[in-house]
């Protein structure tokens, strides 16, 4: 590098050339501006012929029926919904059961795929023969059979809810869910939270003090008796003074079905099940390749230096283990999401299912419908796979620092 | 310095050689993608063409050697195949009946299984000729969907289907019950409808196939399973145990029936419209497809008619003079097709009711063929 000798800056025509053209200059800036040109003709064609079809046809188009009534019922939404409101509620409403099932299975898939990835490195050899069968297993089977498997061979087998399994008479199991009471807030909820809140803060500050104290003078502090009496003495004592933040909503067998109380329904659970349980296996071959690519010396070297092999693990092995396995993990995440509309096959009302079927068939305004949940499911590939580039990078900094 | 210019030199003229036949690939590879892409759009253009208006869809379907019907994915009594893989039914007969009257055969059809949700853009996108698979006839269906209704096959009503053990005997008794239904339906909405008015709860659960709708009300999931009456029974002919449910007496709504064309081909409505009212007619008359030749020979003006020993009815519709007699050869009258597939002659033995015919006290009426 030193030796060569520093090249004169491009004048911003040759710059120019440089960036558009790449290699093959002028000449290949004209033939990208053509294959642009030609992409946009293609592309309007296809807008146009289709827009004049159906016109030809007479079929309506627009977005004018997002504001229509749906008259159709959901079994689960997390926002206030019956059959007056809109087709554009409905959209939310199915938006927000996505998200739901693919928070819920990115969490839960990841701390299953981490166990069965350590479970398959451990030395035990009857762990890691079992956290290798499960990959082989699961991974092998295809995932719409396991969510029909845990739908109709596992959670439908339940008892119906008037033999459900009871647990102290507030928690009931049957083929119609999980009821559990439910919390309902009471006045001094609001303080409750606050005392939370300050708990929390209080505990990071401790926390971030102690790091720094560390990294100045090497003396360890031992905080946690002061976080542990933040997180349960500040709430503890909100409760005491100001009464129950919380009341419970008992469940009752009424008729049919349970009144009263929280569900967890039946489609939920096993969509769930079933989407953790299958991205979990690749998951852990993910983060088992992440960590055996750390040369074993990494290891040596932070028991030379007399940190624990809890300590090498977190601070050494895993920061660098965590760039090899980023960018496969980024895409299980995004596979999780986008699995998740195989919903449909089992009635959990998610977007793919309310609003790219119920909404579809009831309208007809095909073109539109799939062209906004399309760009839906795009919208959340790219903010999720920009959470976890802004991850990585954060990573790839402080290991370059 | 001097040798380094050279070599500077030098390897412009390397980096030139190598950008020239850069340049050059692009430019070929470029055709050929603008070429490949062209043939793609007129395709495109061609198969847009190919659909309603230029050709007509009689015309299409002629030069294809087939008709393409939408029917059920397995719906006994109205379309479903048997365990030869032939496909029978009600619906099935319309679609062989407007074979027939094409073709004079009524095997030249290839039926397209579609999910409730899939049937209407599968119709939209030209991919079936005609919908005959129970598709409720509503306004909003008739006009922004862009389809027409052709005329009526069955006159049906949503009911609930429910296990004998839950001792309900009342669709009224209902209320917090859990209800299966099949999604993109007019059922998911005449429930919210019912309940709604009846003041009652309910959850629904609603799936994309009628065999996910019937397999998770069989497992218990739910209580009731709704959907039109005539489906009700033959969907419960799938369950192990048919005979531990039983359909609740009340009807909810009301569900006419009928084959569906696109708009924008009124040739093509014709047709299919009267096929339908060509096997209604046939039945008031007593045509049958065993007294089909013989009522052919007959004198009576309204049989020449109708079999075009006299005028010309059948070529104005764009077919042949003996276009009924050819439907009636290859499916018989509706009341023969009714019994064969869901009524007397049939598993599901459903009771003719609205559809007999309007001088029995039913609902089936066909305008004259004159």
């Amino acid at each position: 590098m030193a030796g060569e000798p520093r090249k004169p800056p491009l004048r911003l025509a040759a710059r120019l050339r440089r960036a558009l053209g790449g290699q093959a200059g002028w000449g290949g800036v004209v033939v990208q501006i053509l294959f642009v040109a030609l992409v946009l003709w293609v592309g309007y064609e296809i807008i146009e012929n289709a827009r004049a079809n159906l016109q030809a046809q007479r079929i309506a188009s627009g977005f004018g029926f997002m504001s229509n009534t749906a008259s159709f019922a959901v079994s689960q939404a997390l926002i206030p919904y019956t059959e007056s409101d809109t087709y554009a509620r409905v959209f939310v409403v199915g938006l927000l059961n996505t998200l739901l099932v693919s928070i819920i299975g990115i969490v839960i898939a990841t701390i299953i795929g981490v166990l069965v990835a350590l479970g398959r490195l451990s030395p035990n050899w009857l762990l890691a023969r079992i956290s290798g069968g499960y990959v082989e297993l699961i991974r092998n089977l295809p995932l719409l059979f396991q969510i029909l498997f845990w739908y109709l061979a596992v959670l439908a087998t339940l008892p119906n809810p008037r033999q459900s399994i009871s647990l102290f008479g507030a928690v009931f199991l049957s083929n119609r869910g999980l009821v559990v009471p439910n919390p309902v807030p009471q006045a001094s909820f609001g303080v409750f939270v606050v005392a939370i809140v300050i708990g929390i803060v209080a505990s990071l500050v401790m926390g971030f003090y102690a790091r720094r104290r560390l990294f100045a003078t090497g003396q360890k502090l031992s905080i946690w008796p002061f976080v542990l009496a933040m997180l349960l003495g500040l709430p503890l004592l909100a409760f005491v003074l100001f009464g129950a933040p919380l009341t419970f909503d008992m469940p009752q067998l009424r008729g049919f079905n349970f009144a009263g109380g929280a569900r967890i329904l039946p489609e939920f659970a096993a969509l769930t099940i079933a989407l953790s349980t299958y991205t979990a296996a690749f998951i852990a071959e993910i983060v088992r390749a992440g960590i055996q690519s750390v040369p074993k010396g990494q290891m040596e070297a932070g028991a030379s230096l007399g940190l624990s092999r809890g300590e090498t693990l977190r601070l050494i092995v895993i920061p660098q283990a965590m760039r090899v396995i980023l960018p496969p993990l980024t895409n299980q995440y995004l596979n999780l999401t986008k699995n998740s509309s195989l919903a449909v096959a089992i009635g959990y009302p998610d977007l793919f299912s309310v609003f790219a079927g119920t909404t579809l068939s009831q309208t007809g305004q095909a073109v539109e419908i799939i062209a906004l949940t399309m760009g839906v499911y795009l919208l959340i590939s790219l903010v999720t796979s920009a959470l976890m580039s802004l991850y990585g990078w954060r990573i790839n900094r402080s290991l370059a620092a | 310095m001097p040798r380094d210019v050279t070599i500077r030199r030098k390897r412009r003229t390397i980096e030139k050689g190598h950008s020239m036949k850069r340049v050059s690939l692009a430019l070929i590879s470029f055709f050929a993608v603008g070429f490949v892409q062209a043939a793609f759009v007129q395709v495109v253009h061609a198969q847009a063409q190919d659909k309603p208006k230029d050709r007509g869809t009689l015309q299409s379907v002629k030069d294809r050697g087939t008709l393409s019907c939408g029917v059920s994915q397995g719906l006994p009594g109205f379309s479903a195949p048997d365990d030869k893989g032939n496909w029978t039914g009600l619906d099935v007969d319309v679609c062989r009946a407007i074979a027939a009257a094409i073709f004079n055969d009524p095997s030249k059809v290839k039926f397209v299984p579609l999910s409730a949700k899939d049937r209407f853009t599968a119709l939209q996108s030209g991919e079936i000729d005609v919908l005959s698979r129970n598709s409720t006839w509503t306004l909003s269906r008739d006009t922004s969907l862009g389809l027409n209704y052709t005329g009526i096959t069955y006159y049906d009503g949503q009911g609930f289907l429910a296990r004998k053990s839950l001792k309900v005997n009342s669709a009224l008794e209902l209320n917090g019950a859990s209800i299966c239904v099949q999604t993109g339906t007019t059922n998911e909405q005449n429930v919210s409808d019912y309940f709604k008015a009846n003041n009652m709860k309910y959850e629904l659960i609603a799936f994309s196939t009628a065999d996910e709708t019937i397999k998770a009300y069989e497992s218990g999931r739910c209580d009731v399973f709704t959907s039109d009456v005539s489906q009700l029974y033959a969907e419960r002919l799938k369950l192990a145990a048919p005979t531990d449910h039983a359909v609740l007496p009340e009807v909810i709504s009301k569900e006419p029936l009928g084959p569906v064309v696109r708009h924008g081909d009124d040739q093509w409505f014709d047709i299919v419209k009267w096929t339908l009212f060509a096997m209604v007619n046939a039945e008031e008359l007593a045509i049958t497809q065993k007294n089909v030749d013989e009522m052919a020979k007959s004198a009576k003006p309204e049989l020449k008619r109708i079999f075009g020993t006299d005028g010309s009815l059948g070529e104005q519709l764009g077919l042949t003079k003996d276009w009924v007699t050819r439907i009636i050869k290859a499916v018989g009258n509706y009341g023969e097709s009714f019994d064969r597939n869901v009524g007397a002659g049939s598993k599901l033995q459903i009771a003719r009711g609205l559809n007999k015919l309007w001088n029995q006290g039913g609902l089936q009426y066909a305008p004259p063929i004159r």
